[in-house]
Parts: C-alpha cells; sequence; structure tokens
C-alpha cells in the first residue's frame, strides 16, 4: 500500500527541520549578541560589580533568591532589589546592605532564615554594587511592580 | 538478555534509584521549610537542601540515561557493547564524584567548597542547578566522553538502527551543551543567556531525542509493533521538539536582557512546544493499541504510556500556561514556574528512566516476562501512587502561584510583599507536603517491588498468552 507519508520524509523533515532550526538560532544569538551591548549597560561594570558577582556565586544566593526572576523562590527577587530598598541613593542602598547582611540571621522563630556569611565590608559593597548594576539592566520592564 | 554485556546497565539503575531517594528526602525537607522557615537552620540552610534535591536528580536521570543506553544500545546493534570494563570504571568514577560533590554541599559551607576546589582559576560555581565545583564539571565531561565513545564504538560496529541514531543524536548533543556550563563572564546577560544553551537545550531540546529513543526502544519491545511504524512516529516527534523546542528558548530571553523580539519568538514558538508531546500520547497509545502480541511485564507497559501523559501535562500543558509573554510577564519566577518544573520533570525523564528499568531490570535478572503478579501488582500501585501525588503536589503549587501572583505580582498599588505573599500560603504548602508524603510513600513501594515475589514464580507466572 503506498503511503502518503513515509518514514523517508519524517526523517527530511527532522533533519532538515532541525538544522533550519538550529541555523536560525544561530543567527538569532548573533544579532542578540551584537544589540546587547546597548541593553546590559556593560560600560559600567567595574572591577566592584565583577567581584561582587563572584560573592553572589560563591555564596549560592540563587539557592534561596530570585535574580531576575530566575534562581529559587524562597526569598525575594533580588534583580530590582535596588529600587525596593535604595531610594534612588546607591549611598543609602550601600548602608541599608552592610546593615543588612550583618544582623542575618534574625531571630524570629519560624521565620526563613538567611545564614551569616561572614562577609567583609569590602565583600558587601561589591556585593551591592552588582545588585545595583543589575536592577538597571534593559529587562523589558520586568518585574510588574517594586514587590519583585 | 540479548548480550552480556547489556548487564553493565544494571548498577547504573539500581544507583539511579539510591539518588532518587536521597531527592526525595531533601524534597521534603524542602517542603517543610517552606511552612516551618527555619526548619533545620542552620544546620541544612534551604540552599543547600535545594542544591542537593536538584543536583541529585540531574545526576540520577544521567545514571538512567547511561543505563539505558548500555542496555539498549547492544541490543539495537545486535552486537556486544564495545568496553564493558570502561562502562564498569566509569560508573564508578562517577558515582565516587557525585557523592563527594553532595557531601561537599552537606558538609562544608558553599563559600569554603568553592574555595577548596579552586573556584577562582575557573569560576563556574553558584549558578543555579550548575552549582557543582568546577572539578565535579571536568569529571562530568570526562566521563561522558568516555561514555559517548563506548556507546559510539559499539554504534560503528553494529546495526545502525534508527533509534540508535537518535539517541546518540541527543548523547552527543547533551555533552555539547553541558560545554557552555564552562562559560561565566563577569556580564551576567551574557552569562544568564548562554547558562540557557544548557539548561534549556538539555531539558527541552537534547534531553527529548534520549526520552523519545528510550520510549520507542520499550514500546517496540513490549508491543511487538514493525520498527518501521515506530520509527516513523519517532522521526515526527523529535522533528516536532527541535523545530519548536529550539526558538521556543526565546520564552527564558523575555525578562533578562535580549531584545524585544524574544517575546514574541519565544512565545510563538515555545506555544507549539506541547505538540510533540502531544504526538507522544498519541503515538504511545496507537501504539500499545496496534501491539502484536501481549508482554507479559504489564508495569512496563503502563510506564510507557503514563510517562507519555504525564510528560505531556508537565513539560506540554503546565508549560504552556505560563509561557505567553503577556502571562510570563506576571508569572515569571513565581510558584507557577516550580509546579511546570516539578511536573515536567516528573513526567518526562524520572518516568522514562523508571519505564526503562521497569523493562529492563527484570531481565537482567532473567525474569524475560516480566515480574511476578505481586510485584508487578505493586509497581503498578506504586505508579499509580506516585503520579497522582505529582499532579496534587502540581495543582497545589499552581494554586500557591495563581494566589501569589495576584497578592504580589498584579496589584499597582498596595502589592504584598514576598514575605508576606509567603506567609500567606502556607495552607496550601501544606497540602503539597501532604502529597509529597503521599509521594514518597509510593516510592517506597516502588522499591519494595523489587523484592516482592520470587523467582519462580516470576518464570512460572508468565507464559506469554497467545496472540487473539
Amino acid at each position: 500500500m503506498p503511503e502518503l507519508f513515509t518514514k523517508g520524509m519524517a526523517r527530511n523533515i527532522y533533519y532538515g527541520g532541525g538544522f533550519f532550526f538550529l541555523l536560525l538560532l544561530l543567527g538569532l544569538t548573533l544579532d542578540t549578541l551584537r544589540a546587547l551591548p546597548q541593553r546590559d549597560h556593560r560600560e559600567n561594570i567595574t572591577e566592584s560589580v565583577a567581584r561582587g558577582k563572584a560573592v553572589w556565586e560563591e555564596n549560592n544566593c540563587i539557592g534561596c533568591h530570585s535574580l531576575m526572576g530566575e534562581g529559587a523562590y524562597f526569598a525575594p527577587e533580588l534583580g530590582n532589589v535596588f529600587d525596593r530598598y535604595g531610594n534612588g541613593s546607591e549611598e543609602a542602598f550601600g548602608q541599608f546592605m552592610q546593615a543588612w547582611m550583618q544582623m542575618q540571621p534574625m531571630p524570629t522563630e519560624g521565620r526563613r532564615k538567611m545564614p551569616q556569611f561572614h562577609l567583609s565590608q569590602e565583600q558587601v559593597d561589591d556585593l551591592s554594587a552588582f545588585l545595583i548594576w543589575t536592577s538597571r539592566i534593559n529587562d523589558n520592564d520586568w518585574p510588574p511592580n517594586r514587590e519583585g | 538478555m540479548k548480550f552480556e554485556s547489556q548487564g553493565v546497565a544494571r548498577p547504573y539503575f539500581i544507583f539511579a534509584l539510591l539518588l532518587f531517594v536521597g531527592q526525595i528526602l531533601f524534597g521534603l525537607i524542602m517542603g517543610l521549610q517552606y511552612i516551618v522557615g527555619d526548619f533545620l537552620f542552620p544546620y541544612i540552610p534551604f540552599n543547600v537542601a535545594r542544591m542537593v534535591h536538584t543536583n541529585l536528580l540531574i545526576v540520577w536521570l544521567l545514571f538512567g540515561f547511561m543505563g539505558a543506553s548500555y542496555y539498549l544500545v547492544p541490543e539495537e546493534c545486535d552486537t556486544e557493547l564495545h568496553s564493558p570494563w570502561l562502562a564498569r570504571a566509569t560508573f564508578w568514577v562517577f558515582a565516587a564524584a557525585g557523592v563527594l560533590t553532595i557531601l561537599g554541599y552537606l558538609l562544608v559551607p558553599y563559600a569554603e567548597l568553592a574555595k577548596l576546589t579552586h573556584n577562582e582559576l575557573l569560576p563556574t560555581m553558584g549558578r543555579e542547578f550548575l552549582e557543582q565545583p568546577t572539578i565535579t564539571k571536568i569529571g562530568i565531561v570526562i566521563v561522558c566522553l568516555a561514555f559517548i565513545y563506548n556507546i559510539g564504538m559499539t554504534v560503528l560496529k553494529g546495526r545502525k538502527t534508527v533509534i540508535n541514531m537518535v539517541l546518540i543524536t541527543g548523547l552527543v548533543g547533551l555533552a555539547v551543551f553541558f560545554l557552555f556550563s564552562f562559560y561565566n563572564p563577569d556580564n551576567l546577560v551574557l552569562d544568564k543567556f548562554f547558562w540557557w544553551w544548557v539548561v534549556h537545550l538539555w531539558v527541552e531540546g537534547v534531553w527529548e531525542l534520549i526520552l523519545g529513543a528510550i520510549l520507542a526502544f520499550v514500546l517496540i519491545k513490549v508491543t511487538g509493533v514493525d520498527r518501521e511504524v515506530i520509527e516513523k512516529w519517532l522521526y515526527v516527534i523529535i522533528a516536532l521538539a527541535l523545530i519548536s523546542g529550539l526558538i521556543g528558548m526565546g520564552h527564558h530571553y523575555f525578562w533578562i536582557g535580549p531584545g524585544p523580539y524574544w517575546l514574541w519568538l519565544g512565545s510563538i514558538f515555545s506555544a507549539l512546544e506541547p505538540v510533540p508531546f502531544f504526538m507522544m500520547v498519541l503515538f504511545a497509545f496507537r501504539v500499545v493499541g496496534q501491539r502484536r502480541h501481549q508482554h507479559g511485564n504489564r508495569a512496563a507497559t503502563l510506564w510507557a504510556l503514563g510517562t507519555a501523559v504525564m510528560a505531556f501535562l508537565g513539560a506540554g500543558v503546565w508549560g504552556f500556561i505560563h509561557t505567553l509573554a503577556p502571562v510570563n510577564y506576571y508569572t515569571h519566577g513565581s510558584q507557577i514556574t516550580a509546579a511546570h518544573g516539578h511536573l515536567a520533570f516528573f513526567g518526562a525523564y524520572a518516568m522514562i528512566v523508571l519505564c526503562i528499568i521497569s523493562y529492563a531490570m527484570p531481565i537482567m535478572r532473567g525474569r524475560p516476562q516480566g515480574n511476578g503478579e505481586l510485584s508487578q501488582k505493586l509497581e503498578i500501585f506504586a505508579f499509580w501512587t506516585m503520579c497522582v501525588s505529582m499532579i496534587g503536589i502540581t495543582l497545589a503549587l499552581t494554586v500557591a502561584g495563581a494566589w501569589q501572583v495576584a497578592l504580589q505580582r498584579l496589584p499597582e498599588v498596595g502589592a504584598l510583599s514576598f514575605m508576606n505573599t509567603q506567609a500567606k500560603l502556607i495552607p496550601i504548602f501544606w497540602v503539597r507536603e501532604a502529597f509529597g508524603v503521599v509521594f514518597a510513600l509510593g516510592l517506597v513501594a516502588y522499591l519494595a517491588s523489587f523484592f516482592v515475589g520470587s523467582r519462580v514464580e516470576a518464570e512460572a507466572g508468565h507464559r506469554v498468552p497467545a496472540v487473539s
């Protein structure tokens, strides 16, 4: 019995389709990489921002928090924490962060706890710089409000 | 068992199941931490429990994929495995690396682990799912290379079936895309952009090829349906998976820096991602409906059907409900994401591994027509318990997510803070935890099914019934 849709056709769709869309993905990636410098304001990635990212990573902050909506959902979103607690002032945010990191873990019984990470003053400043830089990435206006 | 060397799969399957148990235990701990925030603090902080939970999942699935490959590739190739010795050696290397990494997470603070393993030389740690120390990542690459070499050489000298080719394409893709885990620039946007090349292109790309190949193999075996028919379906399914999934990656690029055209591309293509999963449901049911013989292993057939359905629900339906950009704007990073993650990983990947184990383990234990009556009954009971409770977990998380969005994301003024919202969700988190306990009981029943019923019963009880 002749078949309308043969295995050979299915195979060609797989190889042809897979290959075509992989190429399309590569093309779009190239285009995005060219457009990103205007959106990620990479010119503002200072030494401190870079060190702050390392502090963020080496303490596994993403294991509880989300950053730009990605990560764990156990603790608040931090991609916009500068907008939430900075009052528009980098200095005020820096002071807030020093105090905040110092007082962890908070003694409220039954509340979710953030560990004490024993960060140096400089490390906390770096972390603040990283979070401030992150809050200024053009992310199509996410999150919907400042609660994250 | 057709070939002696297929037996190397056995330790892979057993170890995968042990890690699965660990994953569920830590899941229960985290579920309780969502309710009693300081449970086990500071001994097992949430971030550690989560890292153990997700990393155990990834590693046990990899063990499962490897076991599946070692079992099915020689049979498909109609030849012995290239090097059973290498397969056994890589098992111990991978198992040791896995155990040491998990112990590292549990026994020292993460920052200490980063220091001990010299993360500063090539910083790759501290990113979701890729928390492993760099040295572990290098170990994973070495194990994967040895594994693919072994499988590749076997395929080269043997019969090149469609299942083999699709499987090996998926495995090579798995190894290649993992290499992006070593790219971690200072620029968070670039970091995130290529992080998805591991995570998305694994679970919504090449892993679907592996899933399709394993499912097709089991269906051929338990139904006896003509290979030509099954191969055609397999091609269509994986073609649709790649066509929708590659550009579908755009649904992760909505809110992390890339430009607005991804809102359109991501929405449209990822909206198509349920299609291959729906085809998989049609495929599984049609093939089982057209079966040429009634295989004695009814449990394995059930797992095959169940995988297709649960993967469609978890990856397809629950993916779709929050994949369109206007919806995702409000649901991104909420408990909706967690709901989808749980049902998709269980339905697609955990279940396909349990499916091949259900088919292959009895054969490796000298029961070609499946386990005995009692054992299969218990396994089928465990199947339903785990599936129903996972749907319970998913529904609870979906309600939690919807409520979270309503309280925290939707209001323009007077939105609740994250922590206050979470406090309101505690009753739902209790429901989730209760279903989690049921799931754990289902897992206990599943494991018990391996020890129920004797070999004699297995052989006596399951003569192949004649085809009607």
